[in-house]
C-alpha cells in the first residue's frame, strides 16, 4: 500500500499530475477527461485544482492528462466483482482522535457531498454516565454480516469479494430500507438535487466512488474503493494529521497508519491494544476495528453536556 | 354468538329487495357529488405529488435519520384496514356466521380498495418511482419488500375474487332490472355475470369457487400484515427488534378493519337507506367482534411494551421513555386509550352497540389506530443506537411538510373514491344472497 502523508500530499500531487490525474482524489480522473480534451485546443491555460485537503492550485492544462476512462458496463462489472485476494479492514485509534474532521473534509470532497452528508462522522461519544467522553470516527463498518444488503430488493446495495459493501446508485429504487436496517446509521440519503449535480451530470458513472451522487437514491462509505484499485489509501485515511487511521488487508495481516504511513501487523495491533469492534453484540461483524480511548495524547476538548453542541 | 331476542324483519319480498339495493345505484346526487369533491381533491393533491417527483424527497419532512416518515405509517395503516375482508367475509364466513351477509360485500370493497392504494403508497414514497421495474427485473427474494409486494399482488387479487365471484347472481339480476344505466356498464354486468341463471349445478360450482377462495385468503391475509410488520421487525432497531411484531400487527389490523367497518356500514345504512338489511343487529355483533379485537390487541400491548419496559435495556429506555412520559406521551397514551382501553369499557354495553354511538366510537379508534402507526414508525427513528450528531436541526425531528400531507390526503381520497365507485356501480348488498337467508324464492331470468 503506497503511503502518502498529508505534509507532502500537495507536493507529491502536483509532482504526479502529469502522470495520473486521479492521485487529487478529490478531482477524479473522470472529472477531468473533459479539461484534458480542452487543453488540446487551448494550449498554456490554467486550471485550478482542488487538493484533497481542500487547497487550490493552479495547474497548467497541458500538464493534464486523462487517466484511463472505462466504460459504464467495465466499471460496473469490476466495481461488483471487487480486487480479488484482498480481505479489507480498517482500525480507528481512539486514543489519537482530536477531532480534526480533515476525514470528513477530505471524504465530502471526495464523494461530492455537502457539509451535512457524511460517509464518515466523528462523534462525540460518552458510553455511560460517569465513562470519560472521546471522540469516535464513525465510517460505515463494512460489515461481514450487513443487515442492510439483506434488505435490500432490487441487489443494488451488496457485499463484494473484497469485504467492502457497495452501494450503485444506477440501481436504486430509493426504497431506504437500507437505512432503516443499518444499526450505524451509516447510510445517508439524495433527498434533493446532489451537490455540484450540474457540474457533474456528463460525468460516467463510477460505482467504487459513488459519484456523481444521484438525487433520490442512497449513499454511503466505500471505504474508498476507487483509491483502493490505484493502491492508494481511502481519502479519510490518509487526510488525518492525527495518525488515527490505520488501513490494509487482513488477508497480508498488514495494516498502514494513514498519517505516519508505517504499516504494522494487524493482528498484533489489536491484541497489544485490545481492539473491539462497535455493537458487537448485533452480530453485525463489522471490519472497521477501534483501538479504545486510553493515554490520550490530548485532552478531550468536545462539550457532551451542552446538547447544542451535539447536533 | 347467540341471537338476539329482536325478531328480524319478515316483510321482504325479492321485489322489494332488488328495489332497495338497486335504487341507490340509479339515482343518487349525493354520492355523485362526493364522488366529483374526491376527484378535485385527488386533482388538487396531485400536484403535490408533481413537487415531489420535480424536486426530489426533500420536499417532505424526512431526512437522514427519519428517512421512513408519513408515508410509511400510512402504508402499515391501509395494510391494516384492508384485512377486514379476510375477517369478515372468509373467517366468519367459512364460520357460516349469517350476520355478516348484508356487510360482508362493504368489508371486501374496503379491502380492496385499502390494499390497493397500500401498494400506490409504496411508489408514493419511493426516491426513484422511475425504477420501480427494478423490483422485477432485479428482485431479490431474501428482500421482505419482494416478500411484501407479492403477498399485496396476492391478496389484492384474490380479494378482488371474492368481491366478484359471490357478486355474479347479483350482476345477472343488474343486467336484467337497469335498463337505463350507460352502456359500459351494461356491457360489464353482461361480461362479469357470466350468463348465470341460478340453475342447481352453476349454483354449486359457484359456491365451490368462493369456499376455497375463502380458505386461500386466510394465510395471504395473515401474511400481509405479518410481512408488513416484517419491514420493520427485520431491523436491528430499539422498538422494532422484537419477535411479536407478526401478531401484534395482524390484532391491530383486525382493530382498524372493524372500526373502518362500522363506519362505512353506518353511512351506507343512512345514505343508501338500508335500515331494513343493515340492521342494528349487525352493529351489535360488530360491537361484540370489536370488543373481542380490542382485547387481544391490548393483549400484545401489554406484552410489547410492559416486558421491555419492566427490564428498560439500553437504548430500549430512551425509546420507552420517551413514548411513555416524553415527547410522544400524547400520541402513544391517545392512541392507547381512544384505540383500545375506551372502546372496551363502552362497548361491553348494549347501549354503545347502537349504530350511532358504536360508529362514533369507531371514528376514534380509527383516529387512534392512525396514530398508533405513526407512533411506531417515527419514534424509532428518532432513537438510533449511536448519537444523531454534525447534521442541521431539521435532521433531529421529523415534522410531516405540506407536501407530505397533501399526498397523504391524496391516498386517502383515493381510496374513499375506490369504495365510492365501486358501491355505485355495484350492488353493495348481496341480493341473492339476503333472498337466501331470508327463505325467500327467486329466479334469475337468462
Amino acid at each position: 500500500m503506497k503511503e502518502e502523508t498529508s505534509n507532502n500530499s500537495r507536493r507529491k500531487f502536483l509532482k504526479s499530475v502529469g502522470l495520473s490525474v486521479g492521485a487529487a482524489g478529490v478531482v477524479s480522473g473522470f472529472s477531468l477527461l473533459g479539461a484534458a480534451k480542452a487543453a488540446a485546443q487551448e494550449p498554456g491555460e490554467t486550471v485550478n485544482l482542488l487538493t484533497q485537503d481542500g487547497q487550490l492550485v493552479k495547474v497548467d492544462k497541458n500538464q493534464l492528462r486523462p487517466t484511463v476512462s472505462e466504460p459504464l458496463t467495465e466499471l460496473q462489472k469490476r466495481g461488483r466483482e471487487g480486487i480479488a485476494g484482498k480481505s479489507f479492514v480498517m482500525v480507528i485509534d481512539l486514543s489519537k482522535c482530536r477531532n480534526a474532521r480533515k476525514c470528513m473534509d477530505a471524504c465530502q470532497n471526495h464523494h461530492q457531498l455537502r457539509t451535512d452528508q457524511h460517509h464518515i462522522n466523528v462523534l462525540q461519544m460518552q458510553d455511560a454516565e460517569h465513562t470519560a467522553p472521546y471522540f469516535m470516527p464513525k465510517p460505515c463498518q463494512h460489515c461481514d454480516n450487513p443487515p442492510c444488503t439483506k434488505v435490500c430488493p432490487v441487489d443494488a446495495t451488496f457485499k463484494r469479494q473484497d469485504g467492502i459493501v457497495l452501494i450503485d446508485n444506477e440501481r436504486c429504487i430509493g426504497c431506504r430500507f437500507c437505512i432503516a436496517a443499518c444499526p450505524y446509521s451509516a447510510r445517508i440519503f439524495q433527498w434533493t438535487e446532489p451537490k455540484d449535480a450540474e457540474k457533474y451530470k456528463n460525468l460516467t458513472y463510477n460505482i467504487e466512488s459513488n459519484v456523481p451522487q444521484k438525487k433520490g437514491t442512497v449513499s454511503k462509505c466505500l471505504f474508498s474503493a476507487d483509491r483502493l484499485r490505484e493502491d492508494k489509501l481511502p481519502s479519510c485515511v490518509s487526510s488525518c494529521p492525527n495518525g488515527v487511521y490505520y488501513f490494509g488487508d487482513r488477508n497480508e495481516d498488514a495494516v498502514t497508519n494513514g498519517t505516519s504511513g508505517e504499516t504494522v501487523r494487524f493482528t498484533k495491533l489489536i491484541k497489544e491494544n485490545a481492539g473491539y469492534t462497535l455493537m458487537e453484540e448485533l452480530g453485525t461483524k463489522p471490519r472497521v476495528y477501534y483501538l479504545p480511548p486510553k493515554n490520550r495524547a490530548f485532552e478531550f476538548n468536545g462539550d457532551l453536556l451542552n446538547e447544542e453542541n451535539l447536533h | 354468538m347467540n341471537d338476539l331476542p329482536e325478531q328480524k324483519e319478515t316483510t321482504l319480498s325479492f321485489e322489494k329487495i332488488k328495489e332497495d339495493i338497486l335504487r341507490p345505484m340509479q339515482n343518487h346526487k349525493g354520492l355523485e357529488l362526493w364522488i366529483v369533491f374526491l376527484i378535485t381533491v385527488i386533482g388538487v393533491c396531485a400536484w403535490a405529488y408533481y413537487v415531489q417527483l420535480r424536486d426530489g424527497l426533500g420536499v417532505t419532512g424526512m431526512r437522514d435519520y427519519v428517512s421512513w416518515g408519513l408515508y410509511i405509517a400510512n402504508f402499515v395503516f391501509f395494510v391494516a384496514v384492508s384485512l377486514v375482508g379476510m375477517l369478515i367475509s372468509s373467517i366468519l364466513g367459512l364460520l357460516r356466521i349469517n350476520w355478516i351477509t348484508p356487510i360482508s360485500r362493504i368489508a371486501e370493497i374496503i379491502a380492496v380498495a385499502f390494499v390497493a392504494v397500500a401498494g400506490l403508497v409504496i411508489v408514493l414514497d419511493m426516491g426513484r418511482p422511475d425504477r420501480v421495474l427494478n423490483v422485477l427485473i432485479h428482485g431479490r427474494f431474501q428482500s421482505p419488500i419482494l416478500w411484501d409486494v407479492t403477498v399485496i399482488t396476492t391478496y389484492l387479487v384474490i380479494s378482488l375474487l371474492l368481491l366478484i365471484l359471490p357478486m355474479i347472481p347479483d350482476l345477472a339480476i343488474c343486467k336484467n332490472e337497469l335498463k337505463k344505466t350507460s352502456p359500459v356498464l351494461k356491457k360489464l354486468y353482461n361480461i362479469l355475470s357470466f350468463g348465470y341463471i341460478n340453475t342447481p349445478s352453476q349454483h354449486k360450482h359457484l359456491h365451490k369457487m368462493i369456499r376455497t377462495l375463502m380458505v386461500l385468503i386466510v394465510p395471504v391475509g395473515l401474511a400481509i400484515h405479518t410481512v408488513t410488520s416484517w419491514l420493520f421487525a427485520a431491523t436491528l432497531r430499539n422498538g422494532w427488534d422484537t419477535t411479536i411484531f407478526g401478531p401484534y400487527f395482524v390484532a391491530g389490523a383486525f382493530v382498524a378493519g372493524s372500526a373502518a367497518l362500522i363506519v362505512a356500514m353506518y353511512f351506507f345504512r343512512v345514505s343508501y337507506k338500508l335500515q331494513d338489511y343493515i340492521t342494528d343487529v349487525q352493529f351489535d355483533k360488530m360491537g361484540k367482534l370489536m370488543v373481542a379485537v380490542c382485547l387481544v390487541y391490548l393483549y400484545f400491548n401489554l406484552n410489547e411494551f410492559l416486558v421491555p419496559g419492566y427490564k428498560m435495556k439500553t437504548g430500549d429506555d430512551i425509546h420507552l421513555k420517551e413514548l411513555f412520559t416524553g415527547n410522544w406521551a400524547i400520541m402513544f397514551w391517545s392512541s392507547q386509550l381512544f384505540g383500545n382501553i375506551i372502546p372496551i369499557m363502552l362497548l361491553v354495553t348494549k347501549k354503545f352497540r347502537k349504530p350511532l354511538p358504536i360508529m362514533i366510537i369507531s371514528l376514534f379508534i380509527i383516529a387512534a389506530a392512525w396514530i398508533k402507526r405513526y407512533v411506531i414508525v417515527i419514534p424509532t427513528m428518532l432513537h438510533p443506537h449511536l448519537p444523531i450528531q454534525n447534521v442541521p436541526e431539521n435532521f433531529v425531528h421529523y415534522y410531516p411538510s405540506a407536501i407530505e400531507i397533501s399526498v397523504t390526503v391524496l391516498s386517502f381520497a383515493l381510496a374513499l373514491l375506490i369504495i365510492t365507485v365501486l358501491a355505485k356501480i355495484f350492488p353493495i348488498i348481496p341480493i341473492c344472497e339476503t333472498a337466501d337467508n331470508e327463505g325467500i324464492d327467486y329466479k334469475i331470468e337468462a
